[in-house]
């Protein structure tokens, strides 16, 4: 699992049915002091994640998995919305 | 699997109920002179690992899910042992 912020949404109508209804969110990659790595994903969220948010997603079959219709092609999915990081007893949030 | 240690932690309230329960670290993969290797990565831990702890992590989906004993958990990076040390 890695960490990562909202900062977009994807709008797309047209797509295959197993994404049907799914919000897709765009997600910059940080790493564990909130820095920015790497460029941005497009993943499926389940938490309710908004603009802004820290969050955490994983990707392969786990991403498919967390979703109600596992059958599905997403290979990004965020699972959580982060309050906290705690790194070497520095808080960052 | 994978040495790494354990070098923080995550506090998150919303999140799939799957994770309820569990303590999300994060952890610094580490070489074999324990000095870190890549990228830090979030694991789920299963054995009260704590900051600082030398860590065994499995970042594979099957493994996690037998592990956890839930073949629909949407889970892959697990802290499955506490290294106490590490010869060779």
């Amino acid at each position: 699992m890695k960490i990562g912020k909202v900062i977009g949404s994807v709008v797309a109508t047209q797509k295959v049915d197993s994404l049907e209804g799914i919000k897709l969110l765009l997600v910059q990659p940080l790493d564990e002091n909130l820095k920015e790595v790497g460029s941005p994903v497009v993943a499926c969220d389940t938490v309710q994640a908004g603009y802004g948010d820290v969050v955490f997603y994983e990707g392969g079959r786990e991403a498919a998995l967390a979703l109600s219709n596992w059958f599905n092609p997403s290979d990004c999915t965020i699972m959580g919305i982060i309050d906290q990081v705690t790194v070497q007893g520095e808080r960052k949030s | 699997m994978i040495l790494a240690q354990v070098v923080g932690n995550v506090v998150s309230t919303m999140k799939l109920p799957v994770f309820q329960g569990f303590k999300i670290l994060v952890v610094q993969p580490v070489d074999r002179e324990r000095k870190p290797r890549g990228q830090t990565l979030l694991a789920l831990d299963t054995v009260q690992a704590g900051i600082g702890d030398f860590v065994l992590v499995i970042d594979e989906g099957n493994s996690a899910r037998s592990i956890l004993g839930n073949s629909q958990a949407p889970i892959r990076t697990l802290i499955v042992g506490i290294v106490d040390n590490v010869e060779g």
